[in-house]
């Protein structure tokens, strides 16, 4: 076993876990019962016994996520801990196109050696140096660019570098991807529901179209959440894709005001509910603000999801330091 | 002789378990408040722990490592009310999940024996 460069030998019946301990490296643990996950690792090469992958969501699984107590090596593995350096990776703006009043989408060149998921997120790094992070949009092998769905906050740093000074052809840095919240195809009729507000509908827009490109043959419910329907955007494109896949289902939803045909005004949460009823045997995807995601990790659990089938993305806002 | 944890199904019948107890929990409102503040994903591995625990299965929960889990909670009014409320929500979804009254006993005589170290007596 490899880890940090530097080769290992476990003895018969001794884990990834105890054996990095007896090298005097700091793994984080708890329970050493397979149960608690603190010992969360990754193997970049080799495959991780079953046993020690056991309880780990699928999306972290196919990446070789492991856990360090439970995994006896069978074949040489090169691990690491999950909060690796990720690279950074040079870019350049292709396009910037405003989607609605406050939020714009920004293509930029996606550089050859990074690979994403559909759903999760990178950070973008300007000529400042400012980093923020946003979800991918985009889909691998659906967009040759990686898009991305940003909402323009004011005095926001990224989003006033954006709305302001930058434009095509400009550079930037990408770092990551980072992030579990992206389909993994573990069972192509299984129904799904997606719900998000605001740009939460970024990741949720590529978790689809990643999931009808490879073939998913099961319900796919998308709920986007915006206070007034001058938030919701995408509109014209969700219905498009709803006309073209039978199992595609598009649900916009506003708080309040005056609202278009085809678009529920109340709370998403209840809409979802009383549209799709039992929530059994689902997979939820859910994005947006922290408040709403927890709010309906909730909703969904107690309306029939089963725990290991939430998968949710909050959006933190940045916090500045003095 | 087979154990407790290997009779009701071992891991395959904890996630199932998990998922219909931790529902009845959030249902409860005698109990359901304790857990308004919790991160959904991380519940789900404690609960599975708990699970695990309850089952008789393989676990390395200390009566200190409950102790101090429930220190805060005790600190601002976990008693015994709650105590019984839950284990009658791990009796009832048992029950719904066709476990055997014998079973059922069993699990929340084990989970009994925790009282003391989850009330900080």
């Amino acid at each position: 076993m490899t880890y940090n460069g530097v080769a290992y030998a476990a003895t018969p019946g001794e884990s990834v876990l105890d054996l990095l301990e007896r090298h005097g490296h700091a793994v984080p643990c708890a329970c050493r019962s397979g149960v608690c996950q603190s010992c969360l690792m990754r193997a970049r090469e080799g495959n991780p016994p079953a046993a020690s992958q056991s309880g780990i969501k699928d999306t972290l699984r196919v990446q070789g996520f492991f856990l360090a107590c439970r995994c006896e090596p069978e074949d040489d593995l090169r691990v690491e801990l999950p909060a690796d350096g990720a690279g950074r990776f040079a870019a350049e703006i292709v396009a910037i196109t405003p989607l609605s009043e406050k939020v714009v989408e920004l293509r930029a060149t996606c550089p050859e050696s990074f690979e994403y998921r559909a759903g999760q997120f990178a950070t973008l790094v300007n000529e400042g140096g400012v980093a923020r992070s946003y979800s991918i949009a985009g889909v691998p092998g659906l967009d040759d660019d990686l898009v991305f769905q940003i909402a323009l906050i004011p005095c926001g740093a990224m989003s006033g570098w954006l709305s302001d000074s930058a434009a095509p052809g400009v550079p930037l840095h990408v770092q990551g991807p980072n992030g579990n919240c992206f389909y993994a195809a573990s069972d192509a009729a299984q129904p799904m529901v997606l719900a998000g507000t605001g740009t939460g509908l970024a990741p949720l827009y590529g978790i689809a179209r990643d999931a009808l490109l490879q073939g998913h043959s099961g319900a796919i419910h998308l709920f986007h959440g915006s206070v007034q329907e001058s938030g919701l955007y995408l509109q014209e494109a969700l219905r498009l894709l709803e006309a073209t896949c039978a199992n595609f289902h598009y649900h916009p939803c506003v708080l309040g005001g005056d609202a278009s045909e085809g678009v529920h005004v109340g709370p998403l949460d209840a809409h979802l509910l009383q549209t799709l009823g039992s929530l059994k045997g689902y997979r939820a995807y859910l994005c947006g603000a922290p408040d709403f995601v927890k709010l309906m990790q909730r909703k969904v659990f107690l309306g029939g999801v089963s725990l290991q089938e939430v998968f949710a993305d909050s959006f933190l806002p940045a916090v500045t330091s003095r | 002789m087979s154990t407790l944890y290997e009779r009701l199904g071992g891991e395959a019948a904890v996630n199932a378990a998990v998922d219909v107890f931790y529902r009845h929990v959030l249902s409860d409102d005698r109990i359901n408040y304790w857990f308004d503040n919790v991160d959904m994903e991380r519940q789900a591995a404690k609960q599975k722990a708990f699970m695990t625990m309850a089952f008789g299965g393989p676990h390395a929960y200390t009566g200190q490592d409950m102790r101090h889990a429930h220190k805060h909670l005790v600190d601002k009014g976990l008693n015994d009310s709650h105590f019984d409320a839950v284990a009658e929500n791990l009796a009832k979804a048992l029950g719904e999940l066709g476990v055997a009254q014998e079973s059922i006993d069993e699990v929340i005589a084990l989970v009994e024996t925790t009282r003391a170290d989850v009330l900080n007596r």
